[in-house]
Order: C-alpha cells, then sequence, then structure tokens
C-alpha cells in the first residue's frame, strides 16, 4: 500500500473540529470500522472510505465512575445506528439516569485549550 | 491446542515471593528472584539446572535481560509474552513447547511487582488512547463495570449476587494463613463500601498489593524423578477477543468460551471433571462470566450459580480456594498465583483449606480488560 500522507486519527479530527462523527467504511467488507485503522479488520484491504455519521445511536452499556475528588461522571458505550461502537458519555442528564437501550444523538464537546473536541451524546428526545 | 500433547510437561515447583507490602526498596526482579530460590527448594532443582527463562513484569521493559543478568544465566530458551495478569498461562504453554521440542529441559516462570510500595501509577503507565482517554473511564475498573452493566441488563445478575463472589473470596482467604485480608465480609459490607465505578464498590475490586513468585516445569519424564508429585499440563487453550473495552465484541462473552473449549478438548476431559477452580478474579463479575465461559453453569445463570455459598468453603464448587485476587493477593498480573493454587491443591498441600480428592484444577488467566483469556488444566498422577 501507498505512504499514508494524513494518519487516520489526523482525519478523523479534522471532520470533529467541522462538527462531525466520522467513520469508516469497508466496501470490502461491507461495514463500518471503528476505530479508523489504514487497513480493514475484517478483511485486511486498505480500501477504506471515509463516513460521516447520521449521529444517532443506542446506549449499549453503561457505569458511572466516582473519582476520589470530584463529582461522579458517566462513561458509556454507544452503538451507532450505522453499525460502529464507541466510548463516550451522555450529557444533559443525571449519570445515573443514563441506561441501556436510551436513544442518543451526537453533540460535539470542545474542551478547550490544547485538547482536540470529542464526540458526547445527549438524549434523544421523543418524536425528534 | 494443536501440538501439544497432554501429560508431556509439568509443573514441579512453585512458590510466592514475599507478598502484601514488601521492603522498601524492593524491586519486581528481588521478587522474581526470590520466587526461583523458593521454587527451586519446593522441587530440588538447582539454578543450574534452569535453561529456560520465562517472565513478565509491568516493571521491566526488558526483563528477560533483567532477571538472567540478576540470576548469572544464559538460558537457551527465553519467553517474554506480556498479555497481562493471564500472560503466564500463555508462558505455561510456550513451556510445554520448548520441552517437548527439547528447546530447553527446565523451564522456570517468573512475576514481581511492587505496585503497593511504589504506587500503581508508577507500576503500570497507562497508553493514551484518543478513543477512550478523552472520557476518563478509571481503568480498568470502568471497563469492567461496563461488562457488569451489561450482564446485569441483558440477565439481570444483581449487585447482590456480585458481592457473594467477594464474600466467598474472604471466606477462603480467611483459611490462607499469606491472604491479605484477615477480616470476615458480607454481602451489605460489599454493598454499603466505596462506590468506585458502578456497579463496583472497593469490594468489588481486587486488591493491590506487591508480590511475585515463580513456577518451575521440566517434562513428564523427569517430574517423576523429584521432590515433590508432579502437577501435569493437561490443556491449554489461548484466545485473545480485543485490546480496549470499546473493541470488545461482546461484553458478556469472553474469550473464555474459546480458551476453555481448547483446553478441555487437549485434557480430554469436561467442566464435571474437574475438582477446583482457580479463576482470575480481577472484579466479581469476572468470577460469574468465567463459570459461564468454562461451562459450569449456562451463559446468564452465573449470578444465580454463585448464590447461597455455592463457591465458598463448604459449597459445592470450589473456587479460588487461596482467597483470589480480592482478598489474598493481587500484585497487578496475578495469574502466576492461580498456577500455584492449583499446583498445590493437587499436592495436598492446602492445609484448612484443601480440596477433597483433587485431582484435577482449572487455572484461568484474564488480561486487559477481559481482552486475554488463557486455561490451563493440570492433573495429578492419577490422570495421566
Amino acid at each position: 500500500m501507498e505512504r499514508v500522507d494524513t494518519s487516520p486519527l489526523t482525519i478523523y479530527q479534522q471532520y470533529l473540529d467541522r462538527g462531525e462523527l466520522a467513520y469508516q467504511w469497508s466496501p470490502t467488507a461491507g461495514r463500518a470500522v471503528f476505530y479508523p485503522r489504514v487497513i480493514c479488520p475484517f478483511t485486511g484491504s486498505d480500501r477504506l472510505e471515509w463516513r460521516v455519521s447520521a449521529g444517532l445511536g443506542t446506549v449499549y452499556a453503561t457505569t458511572v465512575t466516582h473519582p476520589r475528588d470530584g463529582a461522579p461522571y458517566n462513561v458509556a458505550m454507544i452503538d451507532m445506528d450505522e453499525g460502529f461502537r464507541l466510548m463516550s458519555r451522555v450529557e444533559d442528564v443525571a449519570p445515573e439516569a443514563v441506561k441501556i437501550g436510551m436513544r442518543v444523538k451526537f453533540r460535539l464537546h470542545r474542551p478547550g485549550g490544547d485538547e482536540p473536541p470529542y464526540p458526547v451524546f445527549t438524549p434523544l428526545e421523543e418524536g425528534a | 491446542m494443536n501440538g501439544l500433547v497432554r501429560g508431556s510437561a509439568a509443573i514441579v515447583g512453585v512458590a510466592e515471593s514475599d507478598l502484601g507490602a514488601v521492603a522498601a526498596e524492593m524491586s519486581a526482579i528481588d521478587l522474581m528472584a526470590q520466587g526461583v530460590r523458593r521454587a527451586l527448594d519446593d522441587c530440588g532443582l538447582a539454578l543450574k539446572d534452569i535453561d529456560g527463562l520465562i517472565c513478565a513484569t509491568a516493571q521491566a521493559r526488558t526483563s528477560g535481560l533483567s532477571l538472567a543478568e540478576y540470576l548469572g544465566i544464559s538460558p537457551a530458551f527465553i519467553d517474554t509474552t506480556i498479555l497481562g495478569g493471564s500472560s503466564f498461562m500463555f508462558h505455561v504453554a510456550h513451556a510445554q513447547a520448548a520441552l517437548q521440542l527439547g528447546l530447553c529441559k527446565v523451564a522456570v516462570i517468573a512475576y514481581g511487582s511492587t505496585q503497593r510500595t511504589i504506587g500503581r501509577r508508577h507500576a503500570s503507565v497507562r497508553e493514551y488512547n484518543p478513543y477512550e482517554t478523552p472520557f476518563r473511564p478509571f481503568l480498568p475498573s470502568t471497563a469492567y463495570a461496563l461488562a457488569a452493566s451489561r450482564h446485569m441488563h441483558q440477565f439481570g445478575t444483581t449487585r447482590e449476587q456480585l458481592a457473594a463472589v467477594a464474600v466467598a473470596a474472604r471466606q477462603w482467604a480467611l483459611k490462607n494463613p499469606v491472604a491479605w485480608e484477615k477480616k470476615p465480609l458480607t454481602i451489605p459490607e460489599v454493598l454499603a463500601a466505596r462506590m468506585i465505578s458502578y456497579p463496583f464498590t472497593v469490594r468489588d475490586i481486587c486488591l493491590v498489593t506487591d508480590g511475585g513468585g515463580a513456577v518451575i516445569m521440566t517434562t513428564a519424564e523427569r517430574a517423576r524423578s523429584l521432590k515433590k508429585p508432579p502437577a501435569y499440563v493437561l490443556g491449554c487453550g489461548q484466545a485473545i477477543t480485543h485490546a480496549n473495552i470499546s473493541s470488545m465484541p461482546d461484553l458478556t462473552v469472553t474469550g473464555a468460551l474459546a480458551s476453555g473449549r481448547q483446553a478441555y478438548e487437549m485434557a480430554k476431559l469436561e467442566p464435571a471433571d474437574i475438582d477446583v477452580l482457580e479463576l482470575y478474579d480481577a472484579f466479581t463479575i469476572n468470577t460469574i462470566l468465567f463459570l459461564e465461559d468454562l461451562g459450569f453453569c449456562q451463559k446468564g445463570e452465573g449470578g444465580a450459580f454463585v448464590e447461597n455459598g455455592r463457591i465458598a468453603p463448604g459449597g459445592v464448587l470450589p473456587v479460588n480456594t487461596n482467597g483470589g485476587g480480592l482478598s489474598y493477593c493481587h500484585p497487578g498480573m496475578y495469574g502466576l498465583f492461580l498456577l500455584i493454587e492449583a499446583t498445590r491443591q493437587l499436592r495436598g498441600e492446602c492445609g484448612e483449606r484443601q480440596v477433597a480428592k483433587c485431582e484435577t484444577a482449572i487455572a484461568h488467566g484474564n488480561g486487559g480488560v477481559l481482552s486475554s483469556q488463557a486455561t490451563v488444566i493440570l492433573g495429578a498422577s492419577a490422570t495421566v
């Protein structure tokens, strides 16, 4: 395969900078790939296409982590409708109110400073 | 495991190093060397007999070099495979292969950690993962908590059932003179302890101790001429499913399903034939997952299985008879201690916690965040 000029992580973060949650699509496997890679973990092919998620998903697993100092916070795993899963958190609700099966939507979080933006989720309102 | 021959090699010497909180300035390699000395005494072999050196620790980048230099040996066979706490079960298979092929005649597997003395952050540096670290998972606890959340959701497993695992481990630990924990524990005490990552309180989570040890293996033929009854390697199996928890295919099914099947097939045994289980209990959910995946109950029934003292002393199935990572010791990569306890049970050396008529044992290792699973089935002389 050819030399990589822009790393998968750089491209992923470029999408996030524009407010988009991106993932890869493997045409040889016919399924989504996440986290972004240089080859497909299902077929070994280096043909991977970038796609932008519609941002809708379902909570697959959830916990509330209690630091020694500071408030407890949510850590969750989200199954996106496009068929990939990622670690994130659900905001706008109490951490213990996050439930498996809850429908959620993507929101960009900009931590500020030198930290790059990352995807978080909020509960999807009924009927939205 | 294809190529490994049932009973071709045996564990002949086992020993722990100092455990718990060791002397200041002791190094991980000091503890390995102390374990090697004691394990040699256990089997009657000499340092010069060792020509296979296998070790792992999170505290030395090239531990094979460090330990060989320390011991003053230049071994013919070296392996420093490191896959987390299950590394030592992988080592047993590698040692058996090396012994079968004649790459070495006597192999030692060694481990050491001073994580309690120097602090866990210094003992095991976490790698930055741009897809996980921003969410501040408290690893490994958060990862196992996510798995527990899924088990509770799918199968109705309760916090009380998780706590029953911790209580059983404590009851066994009270019968082990070298166990870290010395006081009884109840289910309400587990539930009321400090919350770490829901559903786990600090009592659902393994200890943070120092410790190390060594296991010596040789061919079955040579094993029969040594001091103590051999613990023959009847079966080995291994499976890796992921590295990071966000890439685990199904949080309720571990690689123990595959590693167990391989080990049973090689051993020509099934779950009903096993007399004692030593399962890597980094968290209370582990014991439940491994009882299911290793075939001691159906998937989803592990919570109910551990209720009412079934795996505690006096229960129907003896599990984690040394008190486990939850109550005996957990220096970070605990797998070696499962092999030590399984061997001692087969020899009948376990005093108050000895399992009657113990001829077969499982030592099941877990590494990373349910990432690497490796099963070793050991048997006493009557099984070969």
